[in-house]
């Protein structure tokens, strides 16, 4: 009896690892999303990259906006060292207005956003890696043509004044990809906005 | 006469107000962490994390005054609004609503180990709301809440 709930647990184990989205050393999923140009794009479209910065993110969220300026700096930074950012919205403009597609193409020619910035249709992506606020970052690193998660969570620890951070997770957790040493931090919490879900029909 | 007319009304006006706004406290985190140490004998009691900014947090924020109108229940609001926000935004805000429950604001940066630490479901996005019954259960709740959902888990023994 006690074995037989357990093989029944064991069974089980994936659904509830699916649930909750990705861990560090996960596989991550490749997607096929809008970007603001209007084409469709894919992890796999990247070339000469060692990883990518997966960031999901929004319009709306002031914790969002907050970030833009160290995301670009980021991007800039990283996509000649083989780590672009690729940002994903993943929130319903039913529900936010601000979070519409002709919306983010505005956004980004405002801010001169330096990467791609997909529609996360029905909110699948945030779902499958488990993200639960804007900014949510995965870090991946590419092993053969899959993409492996190495880092999950904040930029750095504070959110109102990046010259004030004295925790650069992301910087970090890219520097130690970069020298091939282990990352010390992989993982990180930080006040974001819920993700207004698409309504699932 | 005129005006001391208009002195005492302005006294009074001023009294009412407040009356109906509640001072904030601006907290540290061990502030936070004994507020979310136990509840009051035989209440439950409502640690709900906000700011002016986050629109699903303001919606809920009527649910959250009314089931604090109730005999066995405390709530207490954190607002996670920057310091800087506390008079222009926060404070207007409670006034302007009239908020009955206990008001803070988090004065911290550094948050990645207090959102671990009030709730290691937790993941830093708000609204979220930390419940402690009477017997000291803990229950946690990340995203808007409804009246019925708030008063459901008020209702567990």
């Amino acid at each position: 009896m006690k074995n037989s709930i357990l093989v029944l647990l064991l069974a089980l184990l994936p659904f509830i690892g699916m649930a909750e989205g990705y861990e560090i050393g996960d596989q991550a999923s490749d997607f096929s999303l809008k970007n603001i140009d209007g084409k469709m794009m894919s992890l796999a479209d990247l070339s000469d990259n060692k990883g990518a910065i997966v960031i999901f993110t929004c319009n709306h969220c002031p914790y969002a906006k907050l970030y833009e300026d160290r995301i670009i700096a980021l991007d800039k930074k990283y996509k000649g060292l083989g780590y672009p950012v690729v940002a994903l919205n993943p929130n319903d403009p039913k529900i936010e207005p601000a979070d519409g597609y002709q919306e983010m193409i505005q956004r980004s020619k405002e801010k001169g956003f330096t990467f791609p910035y997909l529609v996360d249709k029905d909110s699948k992506m945030a779902k499958t890696y488990g993200a639960t606020r804007t900014p949510h970052v995965y870090l991946l690193q590419k092993e053969g043509t899959d993409y492996v998660v190495k880092y999950i969570g904040a930029i750095d620890n504070n959110a109102k004044d990046a010259t004030q951070a004295d925790k650069l997770y992301l910087a970090d957790a890219l520097e130690a990809l970069i020298a091939g040493k282990a990352i010390t931090k992989t993982s990180s919490k930080a006040i974001g906005c819920t993700i207004k879900w698409h309504e699932t029909k | 006469m005129k005006r001391l007319l208009f002195l005492l009304l302005l006294s009074f006006t001023t009294s009412i107000v407040q009356l109906q706004a509640q001072d904030i406290q601006v907290i540290k985190k061990e502030q936070l962490y004994q507020l979310a140490e136990s509840s009051p004998e035989g209440k439950t009691k409502i640690i709900n994390f906000w700011a002016t900014w986050c629109r699903p947090c303001i919606e809920e924020l009527p649910a959250f005054e009314s089931v604090n109108k109730m005999e066995q229940v405390e709530v207490h609001l954190v607002s996670m609004d920057f310091i800087e926000e506390l008079d222009k935004k926060v404070k207007n805000f409670a006034q302007k609503k009239a908020l009955n429950s206990s008001l803070y604001l988090l004065d911290e940066t550094d948050l990645d180990p207090i959102i671990t630490k009030v709730n290691e479901q937790w993941s830093g996005a708000i609204p979220a709301t930390l419940f402690i019954s009477p017997k000291g259960k803990i229950t946690f709740h990340e995203g808007k809440m409804t009246e019925q959902e708030i008063l459901s888990i008020i209702d567990q023994p």
